[in-house]
């Protein structure tokens, strides 16, 4: 869902967060290219206002301690654990989400593709992060081997099942 | 979280009067900690202080052979500075091992070495290298900085502004990761340079990070692995918790303190 599809959020009106916001200060974020005014508290999280002020739910909050990896995001073209990071903190940085890797018209990126030819999911609550940590690495080398691609995955947790489809799906992207 | 306030430091004196300012007032900059320990309701600061966008806080620089990090640099510039590579590739290494690319994209060394947790990587490696702890009224050495666990020499309106650390002639790094936080069960830096030969060890210390006088010994007078498997390594004094016992981790620090030479 994109924030355009938010019937209860005109345009011109800055987006709430929580229920003690009535006083907190507007920021500016800008989140898979697109500028957004939100109104935040101090302590919310970068994952909180992406999921409930723009309606960006790909992401998932899991633990909100930085263990599980649900939440990754990137910020400024590096992996991030949304949930470890306070939106006041990264006013003027370049956000992507899960839902900015498809084309406008949805069709999927490459990569999301390939998670899905690799049957690299199966209940798809870790697979928003695990994409995203993919992205990351691949933003910063186009051509991983299967060592830096686990090493890359470190901090994403998947529950139900192996690596192996998430590491296969990834190897399928390194350029040749 | 309980409720708190957040203030975008422009300087070092702005953050250091909203420090002062505060009833419980704490520096933000990575967070990687900070923020997960106030989600467990353990920390609950009146204000956070976020120092990241004071000019000259980030990046590493060089001042002759003497590497200048600044305190919010994140673990990934260390580990990818060309700088850092150049005069000590042990410590590049070892800040790309801190924890998970997440970590490591926001995590800051001056946010590591202020929380001195006595299984984080930083602090053994800014205590065999001798670097000084460069703050917003004094410079403080890494000797008498870490003061025990979770503790340090700060005083609470105190800032890290950078880490001085000089080059070593030879360094390395060794730690056996606890497999489910990756944070190091045991790890022991390694080095020797112009201040002597100095070993620090991090993960097994009831104090957190200590220098360990039998290993400097050994491998003052020869820098070798089987110089350092040659010391008996006593349990007394070392952590024992549900991931190892003290024996266990004694054990470990004699074959990563061999491991770390044989990387140097």
């Amino acid at each position: 869902m994109t924030p355009k599809d938010l019937p209860h959020l005109p345009p011109s009106e800055p987006a709430f967060a929580g229920f003690r916001g009535t006083a907190a200060p507007c920021l500016t974020l800008t989140v898979n290219g697109r500028e957004h005014s939100v109104v935040a508290d101090p302590t919310d999280r970068l994952s909180l206002v992406l999921r409930d002020c723009l309606g960006l739910a790909g992401l998932k909050q899991g633990c909100l301690e930085g263990e599980c990896g649900a939440c990754t995001v990137l910020v400024d073209g590096e992996p991030v654990n949304s949930c470890l990071i306070l939106v006041f903190q990264v006013q003027g940085r370049s956000i992507t989400t899960v839902e900015g890797l498809e084309a406008p018209d949805g069709t999927l990126s490459p990569l999301q593709k390939a998670f899905v030819e690799h049957g690299a999911v199966q209940c798809g609550y870790c697979t928003p992060g695990m994409v995203m940590a993919a992205q990351g690495l691949l933003n910063r080398n186009p051509s991983p081997d299967e060592r830096e691609i686990r090493h890359a995955l470190g901090g994403n947790l998947c529950r139900c099942t192996g690596f192996q489809g998430i590491v296969d799906a990834i190897l399928s992207q390194a350029a040749q | 979280m309980y409720p708190t306030k957040y203030h975008k430091a422009a300087s070092i004196d702005d953050a250091v009067a909203a420090l002062g300012a505060g009833e419980e007032a704490l520096v933000l900059a990575g967070g990687q900690t900070l923020l997960a320990t106030m989600k467990q309701h353990l920390a609950s600061p009146s204000d956070l202080v976020d120092i990241r966008a004071i000019d000259g806080m980030s990046g590493v620089s060089t001042d002759g052979d003497m590497l200048v990090i600044g305190a919010a640099t994140t673990h990934a510039e260390v580990a990818g500075s060309a700088d850092v590579q150049r005069l000590c590739p042990a410590l590049a290494g070892l800040a790309r091992g801190i924890g998970d690319p997440a970590v490591r994209h926001v995590g800051t060394i001056g946010g590591s070495i202020a929380n001195n947790d006595p299984a984080a990587d930083y602090p053994a490696g800014l205590l065999a290298l001798g670097a000084t702890v460069v703050t917003s009224k004094r410079q403080i050495g890494a000797d008498d900085f870490f003061q025990g666990l979770f503790t340090t020499a700060l005083d609470d309106d105190e800032v890290i502004t950078s880490v001085r650390i000089p080059a070593a002639s030879r360094a390395g790094y060794a730690k056996f990761r606890q497999p489910a936080s990756l944070f190091a069960l045991v790890g022991v830096f390694a080095a020797q340079g112009a201040g002597g030969t100095r070993v620090a060890v991090t993960g097994a210390g009831e104090d957190g990070v200590f220098r360990h006088v039998g290993l400097e010994a050994a491998l003052g007078a020869d820098w070798s692995a089987a110089a350092a498997g040659g010391v008996g390594v006593a349990s007394e004094g070392l952590l024992a918790d549900i991931h190892a016992s003290a024996e266990y981790r004694a054990n470990l620090i004699g074959v990563m303190a061999k491991r770390a030479v044989e990387a140097s």
